[in-house]
C-alpha cells in the first residue's frame, strides 16, 4: 500500500513535466495545425538558459553583490528564463515556420525537426559536450509521512505545473487573445479574414508554448540536476504522444493526458518488469489512441482542415 | 548548370584522390576511437588528454625506435559520439582509410564489443582500455584489453559486501539497453546468489539509455527488503540514482562498478555521494611512484585528477607501444606489420603499468586486480581495499 501511494507521487512528478510540454505542442498544433517537433528542443533550451540565469544569480549572491534567498532566485529564474525562451520560441516561428505557411504540411513538420537538430547541435558547438549541473536551488528536504517520502521539490514542482496550467487556462478563456487563438483553432482561413493578425497570433502561441516549455525545463532542472543537450529528444516525442491523446487543442487534455502518460509510465515499471516499461506503457496508448482517435477531448471537424 | 555539375564532380574527386593518398612509411599511425561527444564525454576527453601527453613523450624523445630506426607516431584521434554505430564506423574509416597499424579504444563495452569484430575481420590489432565486457575479446584473437573483465568484477564486488557489511539480502539496478552494466549486473546477481542462496537478489530492476526519472525501480527496490544495492552505471546516471534514491527515503549503502570512477561523478552528484564504495582499476588518493607521477603530470596540465580512463588509456598505450618495439622492424606491409605487432601483444609478460602488472591470456584479458574506492567526505577516490584474482 505505502509502495502505491509513493507511486502515486512519483507520477504526479513525472507527469507535471510531460503536461508541461504537451500543453506547448498542444496549442500549435490547435492553433496552427502543425506538428512543431521542434518543441521538446525549446524545453532543452528553457533548462538551459535556466540554468545559466540561476548560475549567474547564485555567483553574483556569492560576491556578495545582491543578496537573495535562494526561493527568490528560483522565482526570478523561472521568470527571466520564460521570457527568454519565450523568445526563442517568437524566433523559430519567424525564421522556420513563417515562410512555409503556405507549403504543404510535411514540409513544415520536417522544419520541425531541422530546427530541432540545429538547436541541438547548436549547443554542442557553443558548450561543448560536457554534462552540466543545475544549480541546487532549494536544499532537499523529505517528508515521511506514514512511510510515503515526499520531498519539498516534488512537492513545489506539482504545484507549479498546476499553477501554470490554471493561468494559461485563464488566459485563453478569458481573454481576447485567448478568444483569437481558439477562433483560429476552428478555422484558420477565415479567421484572419475577419481582420485577426494571424502572424501576431502565431508568434503568440509559439511564445506561449515556448515559456510553458521553459517551466517545465527548470523544474526539470531541479528535480533530475544533470543537463545534456540531446534531453529534448525523447521527451518531446512523449509530450506529443500526450498532446495528441489529449485531443487536438485541448488545453485540459494535453494536461489530463500529461499525467496519465506519468502515471502509465511510472505503474508499468512498478508491476512489470521495468524492462518492459516504454514496451507495454506505449501499447497501451496506442489501444487508447484506437478507440479515441480524436484524444480525449479532440473534436471530430479537425480532421476536415487536414491540407 | 552543367558547368556546376562538372565542376562537383571534380571536387569530389579531388578530394577522393587526396584521401587515398600513400602513407608516409616513416610514420607509424595509432588510431584513438574514443567518445569524444555524446553520452559520456568526459571519457572521451581523459583519452584524448591520456594519448596526447604520451606522444609528447615520444615526440619529446625524438620519435619511437624500432629495430635501430626511428619513426615518427602520428595519433589518429577519432569520435565515435559515445554510439556503437558511430565507433564501427570510425573502425572501419581507420583501418582502411587511415591504415593506422595499431587501434586504441573504443572505451566502453557498447562500442567494444561491435567495434572489436570490425578490428577482427579486418585483421588489425585492437586495445580497449576500459571495455569490461567479455564479449570484446571473446574468440577475436586481433582484440586486446587493459582491463580486467566483469566476471572478475562481479564477485569482486560481491564479495566485498559480504565480507564488510555482512548483508545477505542485495538489489540491482542498471542499464538494460547498455552492453556493460547489463553484462556486469547478470555476473554480479550470479555471484551474489552463489554466495547466499537462490532468492538473495532481491529486487533486479532495469531501465533504459536515457532515462532520468528511477523512482519507480527505486520504490520496488526500497519495498524489496534489500540491504544495498548495486548500481553498475555511467557517471552522469549515477548522480540521479544516488540524489533520487535519497529523496525516497533511502539511506542503506548504494555500491558501484568502475565505470562510477569518472572525474565528473562527485561533480555532478555532490555530497549524495560521499561515503559511497565502488570497484575500479586504480584509486588516485595516495597513489606512489609512477601512478602518482603520472596523476601529478595530468593534474598540472588538465587541472583534475584523471580518472581510471585515462590511466588505463595511458597504459595501454604503453603496451602498444612496447608490442610495437618488440616487433623489431617495420616493413612498410601494414598488413604484415599488423600481424607482428598483434603477436608481439599477445605475447607481453608482466607488463608494470600504473594501473598494476599486467600479463594477457590467450583470449587476449589482462590478468590484473581490482580495487575498492571509497568516495572520501572530501569528494576524493580514497584506496580502501584491493582484490587480486
Amino acid at each position: 500500500m505505502t509502495s502505491f501511494l509513493q507511486n502515486i507521487v512519483n507520477a504526479l512528478q513525472w507527469g507535471s513535466f510531460y503536461a508541461l510540454i504537451a500543453l506547448g505542442y498542444s496549442m500549435v498544433y490547435g492553433v496552427l495545425m502543425l506538428f512543431n517537433f521542434a518543441h521538446g528542443d525549446i524545453f532543452m533550451v528553457g533548462a538551459y538558459i535556466g540554468f545559466f540565469v540561476s548560475t549567474g544569480l547564485v555567483a553574483l549572491s556569492a560576491l556578495g553583490a545582491l543578496t537573495l534567498p535562494s526561493w527568490l532566485i528560483l522565482t526570478l529564474t523561472i521568470i527571466v528564463a520564460m521570457f527568454l525562451t519565450s523568445f526563442v520560441g517568437m524566433l523559430v516561428e519567424r525564421i522556420g515556420y513563417r515562410p512555409l505557411r503556405g507549403a504543404p504540411r510535411a514540409s513544415a513538420a520536417i522544419t520541425g525537426l531541422m530546427i530541432g537538430i540545429i538547436l541541438e547541435t547548436g549547443n554542442l558547438a557553443l558548450l561543448g559536450a560536457q554534462r552540466v549541473s543545475f544549480p541546487a536551488l532549494i536544499e532537499s528536504v523529505t517528508y515521511n509521512i506514514g512511510g510515503v517520502f515526499v520531498t519539498n521539490k516534488k512537492v513545489l514542482i506539482v504545484v507549479v505545473s498546476l499553477l501554470l496550467m490554471f493561468a494559461l487556462h485563464q488566459f485563453v478563456q478569458r481573454t481576447k487573445w485567448g478568444m483569437a487563438m481558439r477562433a483560429m483553432a476552428v478555422d484558420f482561413v477565415v479567421v484572419p479574414l475577419m481582420g485577426v493578425p494571424l502572424n501576431t497570433i502565431a508568434a503568440l502561441t509559439f511564445a506561449l508554448g515556448s515559456g510553458l516549455a521553459a517551466a517545465a525545463g527548470i523544474l526539470f532542472g531541479v528535480a533530475y540536476p544533470v543537463l545534456d543537450p540531446y534531453m529534448g529528444i525523447l521527451f518531446g516525442w512523449k509530450a506529443f504522444v500526450a498532446a495528441i491523446l489529449g485531443g487536438r487543442g485541448s488545453i485540459l487534455g494535453a494536461a489530463l493526458a500529461g499525467f496519465l502518460l506519468g502515471f502509465i509510465e511510472i505503474f508499468v515499471a512498478a508491476i512489470f518488469p521495468s524492462t518492459l516499461r516504454d514496451l507495454i506503457a506505449y501499447s497501451i496508448i496506442l489501444l487508447i489512441l484506437t478507440f479515441r482517435p480524436h484524444g480525449f477531448f479532440g473534436e471530430a471537424y479537425s480532421a476536415k482542415l487536414r491540407l | 548548370m552543367k558547368s556546376f555539375k562538372i565542376f562537383a564532380l571534380l571536387m569530389i574527386a579531388v578530394f577522393l584522390l587526396g584521401a587515398c593518398g600513400p602513407a608516409a612509411p616513416e610514420t607509424i599511425k595509432i588510431g584513438i576511437n574514443a567518445p569524444i561527444t555524446g553520452d559520456i564525454p568526459k571519457v572521451g576527453e581523459g583519452s584524448k588528454y591520456a594519448a596526447e601527453m604520451w606522444l609528447a613523450d615520444i615526440e619529446a624523445a625524438g620519435g619511437l625506435e624500432v629495430g635501430g630506426k626511428t619513426y615518427n607516431v602520428e595519433l589518429v584521434i577519432e569520435d565515435n559520439e559515445s554510439k556503437a554505430e558511430s565507433a564501427t564506423k570510425v573502425n572501419t574509416k581507420m583501418i582502411t582509410q587511415d591504415e593506422v597499424l595499431v587501434i586504441v579504444g573504443p572505451q566502453s563495452s557498447k562500442q567494444a564489443v561491435p567495434a572489436g569484430e570490425v578490428a577482427n575481420n579486418y585483421s588489425t590489432p585492437m586495445v580497449s582500455p576500459w571495455s569490461t565486457n567479455p564479449n570484446t575479446t571473446l574468440d577475436r584473437p586481433w582484440v586486446f584489453r587493459g582491463c580486467f573483465l566483469d566476471p572478475f568484477q562481479g564477485p569482486v564486488v560481491a564479495n566485498f559486501v559480504s565480507d564488510e557489511f555482512g548483508f545477505t539480502k542485495a538489489a540491482v539496478l542498471y542499464d538494460v539497453a547498455s552492453d556493460y552494466p547489463k553484462g556486469l549486473a547478470e555476473n554480479f546477481k550470479a555471484a551474489w546468489e552463489e554466495l547466499h542462496g537462490e532468492g538473495s537478489v532481491v529486487a533486479y530492476e532495469s531501465f533504459t539509455t536515457k532515462d532520468t526519472d528511477f523512482s519507480a525501480q527505486l520504490t520496488s527496490i526500497a519495498n524489496s527488503g534489500a540491504e544495498f544495492f548495486f548500481a553498475p552505471q555511467y557517471y552522469n546516471e549515477v548522480a540521479l540514482i544516488v540524489q533520487q534514491a535519497h529523496e525516497l527515503g533511502w539511506d542503506a549503502p548504494i555500491v558501484g562498478s568502475d565505470s562510477w570512477g569518472s572525474a565528473e561523478t562527485v561533480e555532478l552528484c555532490g555530497e549524495d555521494c560521499y561515503g559511497l564504495f565502488f570497484s575500479t582499476h586504480y584509486a588516485a588518493a595516495g597513489a606512489t611512484g609512477a601512478t602518482k607521477e603520472f596523476i601529478d603530470r595530468y593534474e598540472a596540465e588538465h587541472g583534475y585528477v584523471p580518472d581510471d580512463v585515462g590511466a588505463l588509456t595511458w597504459d595501454t598505450l604503453h603496451l602498444v607501444q612496447q608490442a610495437i618495439v618488440d616487433c623489431g622492424e617495420i616493413t612498410g606491409d601494414i598488413a604484415v606489420d599488423r600481424q607482428c605487432v598483434r603477436d608481439a601483444l599477445a605475447s607481453i609478460t608482466d607488463f608494470n603499468g600504473i594501473t598494476g602488472d599486467m600479463t594477457f591470456t590467450e583470449e587476449g584479458d589482462p590478468i590484473k586486480c581490482a580495487v575498492i574506492v571509497r568516495i572520501s567526505d572530501a569528494g576524493e577516490y580514497e584506496f580502501y581495499k584491493s582484490a587480486c584474482p
